[in-house]
C-alpha cells in the first residue's frame, strides 16, 4: 500500500510538526505509513477540539454561564459549537489544500446518531467503521475503499463526549435521534481519508 | 475529372465567401481578445439569463480562459458572487461537497460547480433563479427526508425551493430555529420605523475624506468656493446650501476639481463625472456596479440605459444613461426624489405602477407631511436599496443604503431580514412574498397564499417538548 505522493509529503510534514517537532529529518519521515499519518492527524484534531470543548464551551457556557454556545452563533451572538468548529476547520483545510496540491487528505465528523442527517455514514466503510468504534471502545478502524476513481486509506476514530455539554446538548437537541448520551460515551467518529496511489 | 467553367465560378464564389467569413470571424475574435464588444454578438450561443443579460456582450467576464473548463468558469462566478454567498451563509457551499464521501452524489449532480445547476445560454430550460436543472433536484441528496421529518411525507421535491420554505443558497430567514423565534408575531409591529441612515455623516466617518481641506462644519451659500462668476447659478447655490454636502463642509471644489497633472494646480471642471462622487461614496458606487444599474460599465460595456432592460421601462426614459446623477440631483440632496420619483421615472412594470396606490406610499406621504414618525414611510429605496451596516477601515461602522438593488431581489426571501422584518411579523412577510399577485399590486391587499413552514416548525417543537418535557427550549 502506497500513499499518493502529495499525501505522503503532507503526512510527513504534519506528522513531523504535530508529533515530534522538527527534529526528525523529512527524509526519515517520508517513510510514514498511511495509518501513522492518519493517527498523527487525528491526535492533533482530537486534542484541539477537546481543548475548545472543555476550556471554552463547557467552562463559559455550562459552568460560568457567561455566554451561550449555539448552532446559530452569529444570530445568537454565541460560541460556535465544538462540532461546528471541527467542521469549519475541515472545510478550511480542504480550501487551503486545494490551492496546494502537495497536501491531500480530508476529514469529517460523522455519527450513527447525527443531529444533521447529512452527517450520517454514507459509504460502507463509514457504516462499518462507526459501528466498530462504538462497539469497541479504545480501538480505531482502518480500511481501504474506492470512492469515485480514487482509492483511499480510511481511518475511523471514536468521538467521545469529553465534557458534560457534549452529552447534554445532543440529548436535548430536537433533531437528535438519541437522547441518552453520558460523559465518556462514543457519540460518533472522526473519518480521515488519505488517497493512495493504487 | 476537370471542372467546367460553371463549376469553377462556384468554387471561386465559395472561396471568396469562405475568406470573407473567415476574415470577419477572425477580426471579431481579435476584437474580442482585445476587450472589444462591437462584434461579439455573433458568438452569443443563446439568450442569457435575466441575471447576466446586461453583460452578455462582455464574454470574457465569464469566459476568462478558453481552455479553463468548469474551474475557470467557477472562478468567474465567484469573482462576482462569492461575497453575496458568504453574506447569505450559503447553505450549500462548495466545501460541503469536496469530501470524497460525496463522490457518489457528485456523479449525479456535481454541486461543487455553479454551472452544474446554472448553465447559461439555455433559455429553453432556464427556470426561476437561472436554474437549468429540473426543479426536483433536491431529491438527489434528500430523497429520504420524510423518514426523519414525517410531515414532509408526500411533499413534491419540485416544491422544496419554490414554495417559500427553503432556498438552495440563502436560508437565513427560513431556517427552523429562526422560524421558531418569530412565531406568532403580529402582522404589523408596534412603532415600526427604519433606523436613520448615516448618509449625512459620511464626511465625518470616511477616513480618506480630506478634512483639512474641507473641515466637517456647516457651510452657507455665501461660503461657496465656486468660480467668481456665478451669475445665473443662484439656484444651484441655494440647492447646495440646503444639502447634506453643505451641512458637512463639502464645498464646490471638493467635487468640481479635476485631478491635476503632475506639477499643475487642480483645475475646476463644470461637469465632474461619477469618479467625483466615488471619492466619498465608495460603498454606494461599489454597490451600483454590482447591480443591474451599473454592471455594464463595470464590465466595460458603457453606461446602462433603460432601453436595454428586459423589464418594462417608460419609453421616454429609454435614452437615459444611468449614472449617480440620473437618480440623484447633483446639487440638491433630496433623497426622497432619488428614492421614489427617480425609480418611477423609468420603471413601468405593474409593481412599480401600483406603488402610489400602496399602503407603503401612504406611509411615506404621512411621514413627509409630518403626520407620522420619521422613518415610518416606505419608499422604493426602502425595500430595494435597503440600509445596511458597513465596516469602515478604521473600525467604525456606518448605516448606508446598499446601491446594489438586485442584492435582495431574488429569491425574494433575501429581503425578509434586511427589510420586511423591520416592520412586519415573519408569518405575514412569508405569505406576502409568496403571493405574486400581491407583489404586482405592490402589497395593496392581503396575502392570498399561506406558507406553512412556521406551523410545521411549531408542531415539531411541541412534539419534541411533549416527548422530552425536561428539555429547555432551543
Amino acid at each position: 500500500m502506497k500513499l499518493a505522493k502529495p499525501a505522503l509529503i503532507a503526512g510527513a510534514v504534519l506528522a513531523t510538526v504535530g508529533l515530534t517537532g522538527c527534529n526528525e529529518s523529512q527524509e526519515k519521515a517520508s517513510g510514514i505509513s498511511p495509518q501513522l499519518m492518519a493517527d498523527s492527524l487525528h491526535i492533533v484534531m482530537d486534542s484541539d477540539r477537546a481543548v475548545y470543548t472543555k476550556k471554552i464551551v463547557n467552562r463559559l457556557a455550562a459552568k460560568e454561564k457567561v455566554i451561550k454556545a449555539s448552532e446559530h452563533f452569529e444570530d445568537e451572538k454565541a460560541l460556535v459549537l465544538p462540532a461546528q468548529m471541527f467542521r469549519f476547520g475541515a472545510e478550511m483545510v480542504a480550501e487551503r489544500a486545494e490551492k496546494n496540491p502537495e497536501i491531500n487528505f480530508s476529514y469529517s465528523l460523522q455519527s450513527l446518531w447525527p443531529v444533521n442527517k447529512q452527517n450520517a455514514p454514507k459509504t460502507e466503510a463509514e457504516k462499518t467503521g462507526l459501528k466498530f468504534v462504538a462497539d469497541n471502545p479504545g480501538q480505531n478502524y482502518y480500511t481501504e475503499e474506492k470512492l469515485g476513481d480514487t482509492n483511499y486509506f480510511t481511518a475511523i476514530y471514536a468521538d467521545t463526549a469529553v465534557a458534560p455539554v457534549c452529552a447534554s446538548c445532543h440529548n436535548e437537541h430536537k433533531d437528535s435521534p438519541r437522547t441518552d448520551f453520558k460523559l465518556g460515551d462514543v457519540m460518533g467518529g472522526v473519518v480521515i481519508r488519505i488517497p493512495l496511489e493504487s | 475529372m476537370s471542372s467546367t467553367p460553371s463549376n469553377l465560378n462556384y468554387w471561386v464564389l465559395w472561396l471568396l465567401l469562405t475568406v470573407a467569413l473567415g476574415g470577419y470571424l477572425g477580426f471579431s475574435i481579435i476584437d474580442l481578445s482585445a476587450g472589444g464588444t462591437e462584434n461579439t454578438e455573433i458568438f452569443l450561443p443563446g439568450e442569457t439569463t435575466h441575471g447576466h443579460h446586461n453583460i452578455e456582450m462582455a464574454c470574457t467576464e465569464c469566459h476568462t480562459d478558453a481552455f479553463g473548463g468548469k474551474k475557470a468558469l467557477q472562478k468567474a462566478c465567484m469573482n462576482c458572487h462569492a461575497e453575496e454567498l458568504k453574506l447569505a451563509d450559503d447553505s450549500h457551499p462548495k466545501s460541503k461537497f469536496t469530501d470524497p464521501r460525496n463522490a457518489s452524489t457528485l456523479e449525479k449532480i456535481d454541486a461543487r460547480y455553479c454551472v452544474s445547476c446554472h448553465v447559461e445560454h439555455n433559455p429553453d430550460v432556464t427556470q426561476a433563479m437561472g436554474v437549468t436543472l429540473p426543479n426536483d433536484y433536491c431529491f438527489y441528496c434528500h430523497a429520504e427526508v420524510a423518514e426523519d421529518l414525517p410531515d414532509h411525507e408526500g411533499l413534491a421535491f419540485d416544491s422544496c425551493a419554490s414554495a417559500g420554505c427553503h432556498n438552495y443558497h440563502d436560508n437565513t430567514a427560513l431556517y427552523e430555529d429562526f422560524l421558531i423565534k418569530h412565531l406568532h408575531e403580529p402582522e404589523m409591529k408596534e412603532n415600526a420605523q427604519l433606523q436613520p441612515s448615516d448618509i449625512a455623516l459620511i464626511a465625518e466617518y470616511t477616513p480618506s475624506y480630506p478634512k483639512e481641506q474641507y473641515p466637517v462644519r456647516p457651510l452657507m451659500g455665501k461660503d461657496h468656493d465656486g468660480p467668481g462668476d456665478t451669475t445665473g447659478d443662484d439656484l444651484i447655490i441655494d440647492h447646495w446650501a440646503a444639502s447634506d454636502h453643505a451641512r458637512s463642509g463639502v464645498n464646490c471644489t471638493a467635487c468640481h476639481t479635476q485631478e491635476p497633472a503632475e506639477g499643475n494646480e487642480a483645475a475646476w471642471v463644470d461637469h465632474p463625472g461619477t469618479g467625483s462622487c466615488q471619492q466619498c461614496h465608495t460603498e454606494q458606487a461599489d454597490g451600483f456596479r454590482r447591480g443591474k444599474h451599473g454592471m455594464r460599465p463595470a464590465a466595460g460595456l458603457g453606461l446602462q440605459s433603460p432601453a436595454q432592460a428586459r423589464i418594462l421601462m417608460h419609453v421616454d426614459s429609454h435614452d437615459k444613461s444611468l449614472t449617480c446623477t440620473t437618480c440623484h440631483s447633483a446639487h440638491s440632496s433630496d433623497i426622497q426624489q432619488a428614492a421614489v420619483e427617480a425609480c418611477l421615472g423609468c420603471h413601468e412594470d405593474r409593481h412599480s405602477l401600483n406603488y402610489k396606490q400602496s399602503p407603503h406610499y401612504k406611509l411615506l406621504l404621512a411621514e413627509q407631511q409630518g403626520a407620522a414618525r420619521p422613518g415610518s414611510g416606505v419608499s422604493c429605496a426602502t425595500c430595494h436599496l435597503p440600509r445596511t451596516t458597513i465596516e469602515l477601515s478604521d473600525g467604525n461602522a456606518m448605516l448606508i443604503s446598499d446601491h446594489n438593488q438586485n442584492a435582495n431581489l431574488r429569491p425574494n426571501e433575501k429581503m425578509v431580514r434586511s427589510v420586511c422584518l423591520q416592520c412586519h411579523g415573519l408569518g405575514f412577510v412569508l405569505d406576502s412574498l409568496a403571493d405574486q399577485k400581491l407583489i404586482e399590486a405592490n402589497f395593496n391587499g392581503r396575502p392570498a397564499v399561506h406558507i406553512e413552514s412556521l406551523e410545521m416548525a411549531e408542531r415539531k417543537l411541541a412534539d419534541h417538548k411533549q416527548k422530552n418535557p425536561s428539555h429547555d427550549e432551543p
